[in-house]
């Protein structure tokens, strides 16, 4: 099954990023083969629409789960009607790797 | 800065239509119809169906309270308009949007959803652990939570300042010192006092 986690940085090391739809990078995490695909987000930036266009992108991965900071309210129903389930993880030092290691455990 | 408070959106019901068809008046045409938001209804079930007050159903969908007001009335001026003028009523997202149930990890932390109804969740999809507790209307919102923004209203004529309200216009605040409408600071309007 593959979770993206939103990263600040490129690296396992990065913290985790507060904001789903503009964090710098997705870290895509494959709990069969432990394979790692980072994507940085190309929606960083964007003026609108970083949300929908992020929810593409993790999806198109065929995500199933999501560990980020925050969801926005319409962000949380357009992923809630894709059936991936979001992990809210507030105010955490938590880096990428600490999540896979909890994810494994 | 005190930590914010944890603010999940209440499992909400989808709407069960998607519109409503009024019946016995010939003249009706065809297009003539409401396109009630999303948002719209929500805010018409929280606060006439759940009974809830502005305040509850404003922390529920993470709005600020004049904003939930407005799209409250809002949606009571189209139900009004689709009433009295005999048009049909669309509600957007009538099949699209559901919300699934959010529960809380007492071990990590972490708040997660359960987007498969069907399963029953026992575990924390993080740390596994299973002092896991479903998030009930009435723990979830804080009465003394207030929106922040750090943006500021300013005087065009005066440069008076004074912290911007969220969802209120700044046009809609009138300067104390000399009655002028006031404009968001940093925008061209306020330019003259950005210097
Ligand atoms: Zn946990
Ligand atoms: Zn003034």
């Amino acid at each position: 099954m593959k979770i993206a986690i939103t990263s600040t940085g490129n690296s396992l090391e990065s913290k985790l990023d507060q904001r789903f739809g503009r964090c710098a990078y997705f870290i895509i995490y494959d709990t069969e083969t432990k394979g790692i695909e980072i994507i940085p987000n190309p929606n960083k930036d964007v003026e609108e629409g970083a949300g929908p266009a992020s929810v593409n992108l993790v999806a198109s991965r065929n995500v199933k789960k999501i560990v980020s900071g925050a969801f926005g309210v319409k962000i949380k129903s357009l992923i809630d009607s894709l059936k991936i389930q979001m992990i809210v993880l507030k105010e955490t030092d938590k880096t990428v790797q600490d999540i896979i290691d909890m994810l494994n455990k | 800065m005190s930590p914010r408070p944890i603010r999940i959106r209440k499992v909400s019901k989808p709407p069960v239509v998607s519109g409503f068809k009024p019946f016995g008046n010939k003249n009706t045409e065809k297009n003539k119809s409401v396109f009630l938001h999303y948002e719209e209804y929500e805010a018409l079930r929280l606060c006439d169906y759940e009974m809830l007050n502005h305040h509850q159903a404003a922390v529920l969908m993470d709005v600020s309270r004049p904003t939930l007001t407005r799209i409250y009335s809002r949606a009571r001026q189209k139900i009004a308009e689709a009433l009295v003028d005999g048009k049909s009523i669309i509600i957007e997202g009538g099949k699209i949007y559901f919300d699934s149930d959010w529960y809380m990890c007492e071990n990590c932390g972490c708040n997660f959803n359960h987007p498969v109804k069907t399963e029953e969740i026992k575990f924390c999809p993080l740390c596994k652990s299973n002092k896991i507790t479903n998030i009930e209307l009435g723990e979830e919102y804080d009465e003394n939570y207030k929106p922040r923004c750090d943006d500021i209203c300013i005087c065009p004529e005066c440069g008076y300042e004074q912290p911007h309200q969220p969802g209120r216009p700044c046009k809609n605040e009138i300067c104390p010192q000399c009655n002028n409408r006031m404009v968001r600071k940093g925008t061209p309007h306020s330019r003259k006092f950005n210097y």
